[in-house]
């Protein structure tokens, strides 16, 4: 069951986030990033399996296997994505407002050819 | 009593990263600092890389425990060939994109740190031995190159940029995505022990590993703008600065090399990887060859044109590494000659729309240059070399990859490719010049070019130069990469292999 509810997270995030990044403009494909990275830390914890009240630390008497202990590894790797993806969502919220304010507008799907002339000089 | 760690592996990162904290405080304190600094730090990187080259010739593998945890548990950087040639690589275009940004620099804020701390990524990258550090140096190096793309960009420049942060997003989301199924079903990141683990999996396994290899090839293909995942390529590099456009020839490669990495060294023994794998890489380098090459033809401006062409070489590049070890040799050499190409023309192009004051990069008639003989002298030369016409570089890699493709399948269509993409270019190349340098009316207004964007032609033009006269040193060590390559047992064994500092012996008080 715990799985099942588990995947279905991950897949409708993942759906949501697919979805958002796809339409046209800057706001949408923020969220759907925000959502897109949820879907894949939550991804990233299950590949160290899911597992109930198991310590990723090794404590005295317990024999340090795999089957009494939660994989440290996978959480570690997700709190450095948690990490880059927070950095990342922030600077690209920083891109859409500085674009919005500049453009006037919040699409993102215009023919966006770029110039020499549009260069900064 | 074992042999002490090779400090040096790891100094093309750190040393970059403490040069980017101390730029940004020089940065404030003294101004005037941060240019010699800086060249200083990337110059001392060149030299390094190439001694690191040296190091790799000797066919030794050099191997750096972080931590001093044994392999597979602890993060190692990893120096075989490869590695070395991209990191020599980087030093040079480094170089020169330096020199030719000391104006930019003066411009916009902390151009110095963020282009130290795209140095740190990129070597980070080059040297990594595990997927996910893959992933973390590729994010520092886009972020940096996020910024330094966007500094002071507005407008339409702004709009282009955001495509190109947003592409990069859903690749490094793929990239996680690829990397934790791969820890998900071998329990290991690093390329020397998931390339023994691989080919033990059960049949269910290793189809998920697969499929982690393709979203990993998917994510790689955007970096290295292959078709059809190339299309932001064009429409970045237009809206990059000159010196930053430079730096970025160096980007499309190392989507090469993480391609050439994983297909070679990780699931180099894969039946699947070479009986499916390869052969629709090959076709993807074919299709982005075509697609390259017709928008070189159908370019309206300099600057796309080069982007068009940075297409074409990213697709042969990658036709060629899939043909067999000799092919790949060639295109090693290739990669190294098509890099410094592109860097110096986008310097040059972008010298040229500056001295065509409102015309800019367009073709057509417009207002003559300020130096119509060097910056036509050096379009031509950088053009001849793109193009691959003999006596220059490009002609040597290209004969050096169709001669290696001989006895592969569809060798046939990649001699077409190849040969045809060089006609086009050239004919692209050669009405790009003649309208740009020919058809002109008025005098000239354009100031000449600043002498920083010179030294770093200069740099470019040297390195490409000695890459012609040392052909066959050049041509030697690149086959040797490949036969390196061609063995992944070799990379395997070295890491697993390297035996962890023993601690000091105490002795009791």
């Amino acid at each position: 069951m715990t799985e099942w509810l588990f995947a279905s997270a991950i897949g409708v995030f993942t759906a949501c986030g697919v979805w958002l990044v796809l339409r046209a403009r800057t706001f949408d494909v923020v969220l759907g990033l925000a959502l897109l990275s949820y879907a894949i830390n939550l991804f990233i914890f299950a590949m160290g399996r899911l597992t109930f009240a198991a310590p990723a630390i090794v404590r005295e008497g317990t024999p340090a296997t795999l089957a009494h202990y939660a994989d440290p590894l996978p959480q570690a790797l997700v709190l450095t994505a948690i990490v880059i993806s927070f950095a990342m969502t922030a600077l690209v919220l920083t891109l859409a407002l500085k674009g919005r304010f500049v453009n006037r507008s919040d699409a993102c799907d215009a023919d966006t050819e770029t110039r020499f002339e549009d260069l900064p000089r | 009593m074992t042999p002490a760690p090779d400090h040096w592996l790891v100094v093309p990162i750190v040393l970059p990263l403490f040069a980017a904290v101390l730029l940004l405080l020089l940065e404030r304190i003294r101004p005037a600092w941060q240019a010699p600094v800086a060249l200083a730090v990337t110059l001392a990187l060149a030299v390094l890389a190439l001694r690191l080259a040296a190091v790799a010739d000797t066919d030794r593998i050099g191997v750096y425990l972080l931590g001093n945890w044994r392999a597979p548990f602890g993060i190692v950087l990893v120096l075989d060939r490869l590695s070395a040639l991209m990191l020599a690589l980087t030093g040079v275009i480094a170089l020169a994109s330096l020199a030719a940004g000391l104006r930019e620099a003066r411009r916009g804020p902390h151009f110095h740190a963020f282009f130290q701390l795209q140095l740190a990524g990129l070597n980070g990258a080059f040297l990594t031995g595990d997927v996910f550090n893959l992933f973390v140096f590729f994010e520092v190096l886009l972020i940096a190159s996020y910024a330094l793309l966007l500094h002071r960009a507005g407008g339409r420049a702004l709009r282009a940029g955001m495509h190109y942060v947003v592409i990069n997003l859903i690749g490094a989301s793929l990239f996680l995505i690829a990397a934790s199924l791969l820890y998900g079903v071998a329990g290991t990141l690093n390329f020397a022990d998931l390339a023994g683990r691989l080919p033990a999996l059960p049949e269910w396994d290793a189809g998920l590993a697969r499929g982690a290899a393709l979203l990993l090839l998917v994510v790689f293909g955007v970096k290295a703008a292959l078709l059809p995942l190339g299309f932001w390529l064009p429409e970045t590099y237009g809206a990059a600065p000159a010196p930053v456009a430079a730096l970025f020839a160096i980007m499309t490669k190392v989507g090469i090399y993480a391609i050439i990495r994983v297909s070679f060294t990780v699931f180099g023994g894969d039946d699947w990887m070479n009986g499916w794998g390869r052969p629709a890489l090959f076709a993807l380098g074919l299709t982005t060859i075509a697609f390259g090459a017709m928008g070189a033809l159908a370019a309206k401006r300099l600057i796309p044109l080069v982007a068009y062409l940075v297409l074409i070489s990213s697709g042969t590049l990658i036709a060629a590494a899939m043909l067999g070890a000799a092919a790949l040799g060639g295109a090693l050499y290739y990669l190294v000659h098509t890099t410094l190409t592109v860097a110096a023309l986008f310097v040059i192009v972008h010298a040229i729309a500056d001295q065509r004051g409102p015309r800019t990069d367009r073709f057509g008639n417009g207002p003559p240059l300020a130096q119509p003989t060097l910056l036509g002298l050096l379009f031509l030369l950088g053009a001849g070399a793109a193009a691959g016409l003999p006596p220059l570089s490009g002609f040597i890699g290209k004969v050096l990859m169709l001669q290696g493709s001989g006895h592969a399948p569809h060798a046939t269509w990649f001699w077409v490719a190849v040969l045809g993409s060089g006609l086009l270019a050239t004919f692209a190349l050669a009405r790009a010049g003649g309208s740009v340098f020919w058809k002109t009316h008025g005098a000239p207004t354009g100031l000449p070019m600043a002498p920083g964007d010179r030294a770093g032609i200069a740099v470019l033009a040297a390195a490409g130069i000695l890459w012609i006269f040392f052909a066959g040193g050049a041509t030697r060590y690149s086959l040797a990469t490949a036969q390196q390559l061609a063995q992944p047992r070799l990379y395997a064994g070295a890491v697993l292999g390297q035996v962890p500092v023993a601690p000091p012996t105490s002795s009791a008080p």
